[in-house]
């Protein structure tokens, strides 16, 4: 690589990071505040929504607030009300509808809508071009850019073109620089440079480290006679209990036909040999699922972490030059598997309080109120409610957990208190015991028909990586992955990843090699999150680079 | 010189297309569109042709829907200079679309039009050649290499068994192939001022051109879904299976 590379420059008002709910809300409240001001954005993937994957059930609070009158538009988040919301308990064998009279009533799912949150994105992406947000998608921002007094001033997009020694090939194009008054980081769970600034600014330094969950993911056309429009069903229990995890799985019947069905495994699990991709084919093969299967044919496949920790793992939101919002910063309501509600709400409240210090004449300073106004919203009273739900059912398991969780939910909702004080995490990675203490679990071989292999999966995400490009899964140590991962951990990232990026192969004379198919990547981020000794680094391929979700 | 180069937004190379459950054809709800990848070969050659000195304006156009205006404006953020939209949301036929190339060459006035050899969405390899009888002008089609000479085009075409090298005199009419060049990457600063770059929609009623289809689609079938392999355990055991199945 060149030395000094010249790079272009542009200066906007305000630079948004990731174009998922959370930075597209900001940037059409910016522009719905004052129309003059320069917005860009920023995305990773080949376009809008080619990297966005949830549930999703989306509760349109924070769309009500944006954009009143969605309702009445194309939007097609209107396609679908929520019609029936079911929640199963499941054995291997059985399924049992938990009571809704036992549910607090937060878990309510009235009002809300099923959709892909990939097609909304898009129909927000239209909404904030119209207004004038100029968004740059396939443009990665790879390097924070800092002032000499070390605050934000905006952000490096990645370079096109470097081989994979890292020197430029013959259609090298430099990354360029965009600076801003401000620099909004919506990069979704666990971003990159979000890790980075999280760092840099001791962002966690008050607050329990994150952790998360690994959601794989499919959309399947299916027998319209099974079909029930509307129907939104969440299940907890078998398969993740019998190794001790937990989690849940989610199967929604959306518009034309199409179930979107995924299952989240939680990632602080223990034993080395559990394996979330066979554990959501085992899921699938549960009788109560596969009926609703059978007969249909796979469209989608993909994976994303999503933000577990809860209300006590919000960091810290502002520091000089930036701000978190959405997922970067970890809003989910854990409970109820919701996050693009508050992703879009703190994407609004960072806009207007950008706006306001911009028209006060500052710049690249700490926007403190930010940070106030959202522990004043309510973001920060849904989140109180339910902050004890995951460590519960961590901490107690299951079935204890959740009867736990939901006692917790209800004093809360009801007296204002909960069962004990916001309880502690742990970070995933440091929950990995050693291989020995475990026994390797043994999955059904797939069926081809609900069950499938993890390649022949992966070529339904429509990822594409240019080949000839540095390995974006970098090793801090190289000697990892074979002297503590193998021998140690029984490999984890073997199974964890739910691309198969991961694979040890020997290499003759009976030594053994890690090798990285980077091409694979669905970047969901797992393994910068899992690795026992944070040994993997997820940085940022070349641009357009990853999945190409249809609507996932 | 002028270069015309007519470009079409398909399905994404990188999607598996997916028919729909009545036959009627592919399904394209939520899918991911772009240019097609000959087509980007067609724009990057024109391109390259500017920059050696040897063109001096070129043009760009599409015939497809509103959202076509996106592959437009990848190929003004790769360098071409303005761009012409004919807005239609039917389904044409290559025969319709050549006519219609026909009339924007007769406006445009081009010295050489560069089309991709076919569609990658229904693979007709055909437009090219209809333009060229259309216009009644020489054609390379096919092409691996691009050389523009004085008042000629030499072009290295790739036949069965080899290539072939044909000189063509000007105006005339090339389709490209893979291997002719790797199209560059449009830089972030060249997409920022491509936004700013002449393109013009007109509707497809203004060309004057009857695009009435003249085939009919029967129907759309997935190809036939591959049987999984059986692992043997020894040579016998194979041996003994392509006996059975005649091929031994
Ligand atoms: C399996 C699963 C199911 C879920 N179900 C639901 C549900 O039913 N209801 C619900 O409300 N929520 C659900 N969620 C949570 C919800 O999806 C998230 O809370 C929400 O997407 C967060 O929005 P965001 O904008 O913060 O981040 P994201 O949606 O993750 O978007 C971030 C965007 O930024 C881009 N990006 C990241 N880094 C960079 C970079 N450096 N440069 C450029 N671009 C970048 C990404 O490509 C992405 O497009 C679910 C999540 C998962 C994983
Ligand atoms: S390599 Fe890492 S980020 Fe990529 S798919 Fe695998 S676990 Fe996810």
């Amino acid at each position: 690589m060149p030395s000094i590379i010249d790079r272009d420059e542009m200066v906007y008002d305000v630079v948004i990071v990731g174009g998922g709910p959370a930075g597209l809300a900001a940037s059409i409240r910016l522009k719905q505040l004052d129309p003059d001001i320069s917005v860009c954005l920023l995305e990773k993937g080949s376009e809008i929504g080619a990297h966005i994957l949830s549930g999703a059930v989306i509760d349109p609070r924070a769309l009500d607030e944006l954009l009143p009158d969605w309702r009445e538009s194309d939007c097609p988040l209107i396609a679908v009300p929520v019609a029936e919301n079911l929640h199963w308990y499941l054995t291997a064998k059985a399924s049992y509808t938990l009571p809704h009279a036992l549910m607090p009533p937060l878990m309510s799912n009235d009002g809300n809508f099923t959709c892909s949150l990939g097609s909304l994105c898009r129909w927000l992406a239209e909404k904030a071009e119209a207004l004038g947000v100029e968004i740059f998608a396939g443009f990665p921002a790879a390097e924070v850019l800092y002032d000499a007094a070390g605050a934000v001033i905006g952000v490096q997009t990645g370079d096109m073109g470097v081989d994979h020694n890292g020197l430029p090939k013959a259609d090298f194009q430099p990354g360029m620089n965009l600076k801003a008054d401000y620099t909004l980081f919506c990069e979704g769970a666990r971003g990159h440079l979000t890790k980075r600034v999280k760092a840099r600014f001791d962002l966690e330094a008050e607050c329990q480290p994150q952790v998360y969950g690994l959601g794989i993911k499919e959309l399947w056309d299916i027998d319209p006679a099974r079909h029930m429009k509307g129907r939104v069903i969440h299940t907890q229990g078998w398969p993740l209990n019998e190794s001790g995890t937990w989690g849940g799985g989610f199967l929604y019947h959306q518009a034309n036909n199409q179930v979107a069905l995924g299952l989240v495994t939680a990632l602080d699990y223990a034993n080395p040999y559990v394996y979330p991709f066979e554990e959501f084919q085992r899921w699938k093969q549960h009788p109560a699922i596969r009926a609703v299967l059978e007969g249909g044919r796979r469209v989608a496949y993909g994976a994303r972490v999503i933000n577990e920790g809860g209300w006590q793992s919000v960091p810290q939101l502002s520091f000089p030059g930036g701000v978190l919002a959405g997922c970067s910063a970890g809003f989910v309501n854990v409970p109820r598997i919701k996050g693009t509600h508050t992703a879009m709400k703190s994407g609004m409240l960072a806009a207007e309080a950008v706006l306001r210090a911009i028209r006060s004449g500052r710049k690249q300073d700490r926007l403190v109120e930010y940070d106030r106004s959202v522990r004043s919203s309510w973001i920060s009273l849904e989140l109180q409610l339910v902050q004890n739900a995951q460590p519960l059912v961590t901490k107690w398991n299951d079935k204890l957990g959740t009867c736990l969780a939901g006692a917790d939910m209800w004093l809360r909702t009801l007296f204002g208190f909960g069962l004990s004080r916001p309880m502690q995490h742990r970070s995933d990675a440091s929950r990995l015991e050693r291989g020995k203490k475990h026994r390797p679990i043994a999955y059904p071989r797939p069926d081809g028909a609900i069950s499938f292999d993890r390649l022949t999966s992966v070529s339904y995400s429509f990822t594409n990586h240019e080949e000839d490009q540095p390995v974006h899964l970098r090793l801090r140590d190289c000697k990892v992955p074979i002297d503590l991962n193998l021998a140690v951990y029984a490999g984890p990232e073997e199974r964890y990843c739910p691309a198969g990026v991961y694979e040890f192969v020997g290499q003759g004379e009976g030594a053994v090699g890690l090798q990285i198919n980077a091409q694979n990547c669905l970047h969901c981020k797992t393994c910068d999150i899992k690795d026992p000794s944070q040994n993997i680094e997820w940085v940022c391929p070349e641009g357009g680079g990853g999945p190409n979700y249809p609507n996932m | 010189m002028k270069i015309l180069v007519p470009v079409k937004r398909v399905i994404d190379y990188n999607v598996k297309p997916r028919v729909k459950s009545d036959g009627s054809g592919v399904d394209l709800a939520n899918v991911k569109m772009s240019i097609n990848p000959f087509d980007e070969i067609a724009v990057e050659e024109a391109i390259r042709i500017k920059e050696a000195g040897k063109a001096t304006e070129i043009v760009v156009v599409s015939i497809g829907p509103a959202k076509a205006q996106d592959v437009l404006r990848s190929a003004l953020a790769m360098g071409a200079d303005r761009a012409i939209l004919v807005e239609t949301d039917a389904d044409l036929e290559p025969l319709a679309v050549a006519k219609i190339l026909k009339a924007i060459a007769l406006e445009v006035a081009p010295d050489l039009v560069i089309l991709g050899k076919q569609a990658i969405d229904d693979d007709s390899n055909q437009t090219g050649q209809m333009l060229a009888a259309l216009l009644a002008r020489p054609q390379g089609t096919f092409a691996s290499k691009v050389d523009i000479d004085g008042g000629h085009v030499v072009v290295t075409r790739e036949v069965d068994g080899g290539l072939e090298t044909i000189r063509l005199t000007l105006p005339a009419i090339v389709t490209t192939d893979l291997r002719l060049n790797e199209p560059r990457y449009a830089s972030l600063p060249n997409i920022m001022k491509a936004k700013k770059k002449p393109l013009e929609v007109r509707a497809l009623a203004d060309c004057g051109v009857d695009a009435t289809p003249r085939l009919k689609v029967l129907r759309v079938t997935e190809p036939p879904v591959r049987a999984g392999g059986v692992k043997v355990a020894d040579v016998d055991a194979l041996v003994a299976i392509l006996k059975e199945v005649g091929v031994a």
